[in-house]
Formats: C-alpha cells, structure tokens, sequence
C-alpha cells in the first residue's frame, strides 16, 4: 500500500501541493483528476522524490520512504508513467526497457511479464524510441515502468493525445494489473477517461485535494459530480 | 622538398594534433553531455596530466618506456581522483547551476595552475618519448612515437565508444545526459553518476596531457590551447555529442595541423575561430547537435 502523509511542496516560494494526502491500496485504482494546473503532475513528482516535500510522509508496503533521495524511492517499487512519457528517446526500445530492469534489478521473467502486456513493442527492440508512433511510445513508456516490477504504478495522462483504440488497450492493461494486485494510481484531467477502471476518486484543485469518494457513490449519483467539474459531464 | 611530401608531413601533424585533441575533447564532451557543466578547468588536467608525467619520468630510473607507462597509468588515476573531489566540494554544491559552474571551474583553473606552479616551477620540460625509433618515408623520417599516439587515440576512441554503447556503466551515462529527471525515477544515482563522468572526462584530459608531453613539453600553462581547441570541437561537433566531436576533432586537428606547417599557427587558429562563428551562425546547435531539451 502506498500511503502518503500531509505532503507539502514548492517551486521556490509559490506553494504547489498543500496538505497532500492519498492512499493506494493494492488491487485499485485511485484516480486522481484536476484541472490543468492543479498540481497533479507535482503530487506524483513529490511522491518520487523529484520534487522533495517540505514536509509530510510517504511509506510503500509499511516501508518508511520519507525523505530518501529521488533514485531511492522507485526500488522500493513504485513505477512512474510521466507526463509525455519521457522516454529516452535518444535510446532504443530495448535500452529503455534494460533501464527499467536495472532499477531494481529484475531479471529476464520481469522483462517477459512487462512485454506481455504489450506485445507489438518486441518486434521494435532495436528501433530509437523517439521515432515510435505515440500509441507505441505510451506502450514503451508503460512496460518500462512494469519492469520494476512495482507494487504500486503510478500514470500521468496516460491517454494524453492518443486514439481512441490506444486508450481502451491502456485501459485494458490497467484493469489487468488491478486485477492481479497492483495499485494504481492514474491522473487524469477527464472523468470519462477514468469512469471505467476507476475505484476511488480524488479531485485537486489549487494543490489540494478537495474531495474523494468510491466509485459506487459516483455511479449512484453523478449529480455530485457537478460540483466538482462545474459543468456536468 | 615537394609540394607532395610536404602536404603528407602536414598532414601527418594535423593527424596527430587530431589525436590528442580527440581525446581532451571527447572528456569535455562527455561532461558537458551528462552533466551540463561547461569545466574551464579541463585544460589544466590535460597540464596536470603533462606534469604528472613528467614527475613520473624522473623518478622512476631505468628505460624511458618504464617511466612513461607509469604515467599512463597514474596520471589519469590523480587526476581523476583531484576532478572528483573538485566535483564533490564544489559543482555538487553549487548544484550544477551552469553560470556558478563556470565560474567555479575558472577558480579552479587558477589553483590549480598557481599550485603547479609553486610545486613544479616555471620551466617547460621535457620528457623523452617512450622509444625513438624514427621511420623513414622516402622524403623524410618521422617519429614512430607520434604514429603511436595516433594509434592510441584510436584505441581510446574505440574504447569510449565501447563503453557508452556496449555496457551498463554507458546505458546509465546515456540516460543520466538524455534525461536527469527520469533517470532518478528509474533508479539512476544521477549525482553519484555526475561525479564518476567529471573523473572520467579529466582522467581522459590527463591521458592526453600524458601522450602530448614527449612531443611538447610539460609547462604550468599549457592547459590554454587544449581548452581553445576543445571547445570548438565540441562547439561545431554539437555540445554533447560523441561522434560529432570526434568528426570536428580531425577537422580542426587537420586544419590546424595543416595551416600551422604550410603557413603560421596564428592563421590556423584564425581559420579554426572563424569555423566555429560560421558553425554558429548557419547550426547553432553543431554539425551534430540537437537542439536543447
Ligand atoms: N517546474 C516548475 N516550476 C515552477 N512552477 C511549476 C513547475 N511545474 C509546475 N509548476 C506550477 O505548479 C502548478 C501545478 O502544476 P502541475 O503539477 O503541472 O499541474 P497539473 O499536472 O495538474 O496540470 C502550476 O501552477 C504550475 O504552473
Ligand atoms: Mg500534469
């Protein structure tokens, strides 16, 4: 369970995240959905250590991560999808993928698992990533992280840009991996791209989360939805 | 002698000028690459190294050779170790901020300049090649050694490549250059890697100040035209870029070399400044560069 404690963060003196708190349990999906602007790539960048927390705690699976150095945090297992995917696109798909194995130092069976999720990347290996198409560079980007082998995965508009067959395979691979116990933490800026997989949401606005609730409340009553999006979706 | 020959034995200088330049260039580049930090000191571990060599040669008794693989050995070894402490003391500090770190490194070039010459003194020095069999071409004879530190720098060359491309070590440097940030989210020791990267970029400036100094002479201010002369490698090469440094190293080094024999090194370095403006003008990012990220 990845659990996180009052997390402040800052760029200089502006405060980006204020009283940041979430849990991820295995086996869910916590969507956490914001304006552009709210903070929600800064509470996953402060969550790997990118943008060190001024102040709060932040533990995986009972392990106390607070305060350890950003290269520290992802062996404990936590994979990170950033926003644009970052790959390094100067590398090829197999380069990316050999660094996603380094970080914790999974072996072959890591590399096969992560692959089997998206299958069509093995005929890229030698490729240079920056020249896949954007449906296959979220793919890299995905299996890269699934090769820590994390217990908890956390994606940063995943969909961001794409088509929408890419975004129900996405989605597919998310419902697989809540389904065998990884918790999944997954921004978003729409709630229809999350209604799907989703079990709990968080809204963020202003670096704060404003509101959270279960999935089964939103479906009973999509009404309360409106309050938090301003115009119903 | 001919028109010919004479191009050849110009050519042979522009080659080995190439060589060494390669070389100190390549340990910039591979700085600038990982860790954005423009070192104005590189050209004293290339004089550090020369020195080095040149204590080495006078201590250690018995064939010059003996004295000159010690140096191959140990110079970079010093040298590395000095860069790292540098590294952990001061551009770690100053967290890589690129105008306090060039700042920084010009202080550092004048300590460590003033302090070689307090140790060492004023005097250029020779040190004798490691052999001095002289080959003879039909026009003229010429120095083995020199062909030697042409073969050498191809084998360093070789072997840098190797290593970024072939190994772990090189995957980590490759990703820490492309991308710090997520380089760190995937585990990668970006600041223990910085620092290994500014050791291994002087080791290599020393082993070019080791190469150079049979044909040059070991001086407290020799470190200025090594430095000149990389930066615009790797200006028109493209900052950061490997093969591209390499590509502009025998361009400069050839056209130095060239120029200096065939007519006066102060127009080689006229026509090598004058490249670099025109590189800058018409590809501001190097032959090879891309544009930042
Ligand atoms: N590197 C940065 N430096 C300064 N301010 C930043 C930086 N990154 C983001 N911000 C600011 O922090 C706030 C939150 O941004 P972000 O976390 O990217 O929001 P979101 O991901 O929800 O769109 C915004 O006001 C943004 O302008
Ligand atoms: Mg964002």
């Amino acid at each position: 369970m990845l659990k996180i404690e009052n997390f402040d963060a800052y760029y200089g003196q502006s405060q980006a995240l204020r009283d940041f708190s979430i849990t991820v349990s295995p086996g869910e999906v916590l969507c956490l959905l914001g304006r552009n602007g709210a903070g929600k790539t800064t509470a996953l960048k402060a969550i790997m250590g990118i943008v060190p927390p001024k102040r709060g705690r932040i533990s995986l699976g009972g392990t106390d991560l607070t305060g350890l150095p950003a290269n520290r945090i992802p062996k404990a297992g936590l994979g990170y999808v950033p926003q644009g995917r970052r790959l390094f696109s100067e590398l090829t798909v197999r380069e990316n993928l050999e660094i996603g194995l380094m970080t914790r130092k999974s072996g072959p069976a890591a590399l096969e698992r992560a692959l089997s999720y998206f299958p069509a990347l093995r005929e890229r290996f030698s490729q240079r990533s920056g020249t896949l198409s954007g449906g296959e560079q979220t793919m890299l980007a995905m299996a890269r992280a699934l090769c820590i082998e994390p217990s908890v995965l956390m994606l940063d508009e995943p969909t961001e840009g794409l088509m929408p067959s890419m975004i129900s395979t996405i989605r597919d691979v998310v419902i697989r991996l809540r389904d065998e116990g990884v918790g999944v933490l997954l921004v978003e800026q729409r709630i229809d791209a999350v209604l799907p997989v989703a079990s709990r949401i968080a809204f963020m606005d202003h670096g704060e989360i404003k509101a959270e609730m279960e999935i089964d409340a939103v479906r009973a009553d999509p009404s309360i939805l409106k309050t938090y999006l301003g115009v119903g979706h | 002698m001919a028109l010919g020959p004479y191009l050849f034995l110009a050519t042979l200088e522009g080659l080995v000028q190439a060589a060494v330049l390669c070389i100190t260039a390549a340990g910039l580049s591979l700085v600038f690459g990982v860790m954005r930090v423009v070192n104005v000191a590189h050209g004293e571990f290339v004089m550090l190294g020369a020195v080095i060599a040149w204590f080495a040669a006078s201590l250690v008794t018995g064939h010059p050779a003996i004295g000159f693989a010690v140096a191959l050995v140990i110079s970079p070894v010093i040298v590395g170790a000095i860069a790292f402490a540098s590294e952990r003391l001061i551009l770690k500090r100053l967290d890589y901020n690129p105008e306090a770190t060039i700042v920084a490194t010009i202080g550092l070039l004048y300590i460590l300049q003033q302090t070689v010459l307090i140790v060492y003194g004023p005097d250029a020095r020779p040190v004798d090649p490691p052999f001095y069999y002289t080959i003879r071409f039909p026009w003229f004879g010429y120095s083995s050694y020199k062909l030697f530190v042409i073969a050498a720098a191809i084998v360093i060359m070789g072997a840098i490549w190797f290593v970024l491309q072939k190994t772990k070590a090189g995957l980590i440097m490759r990703a820490a250059q492309f991308d710090r940030e997520t380089a760190q989210a995937f585990g990668i020791p970006v600041d223990r890697v910085s620092a290994f990267v500014f050791a291994a970029g002087a080791g290599l400036a020393a082993l070019a100040g080791v190469l150079v100094v049979p044909i040059q002479q070991a001086h407290y201010l020799m470190g200025a035209d090594p430095l000149l002369l990389s930066f615009i490698v790797v200006i028109i090469g493209g900052l950061g870029s490997m093969s591209g440094t390499v590509v502009a190293a025998i361009l400069i080094g050839l056209s130095d070399g060239i120029l200096s024999v065939m007519f006066s090194p102060t127009l080689a370095k006229m026509v090598s400044t004058l490249l670099v403006a025109l590189v800058l003008v018409f590809r501001p990012n190097g032959l090879f560069g891309k544009a930042a990220r």
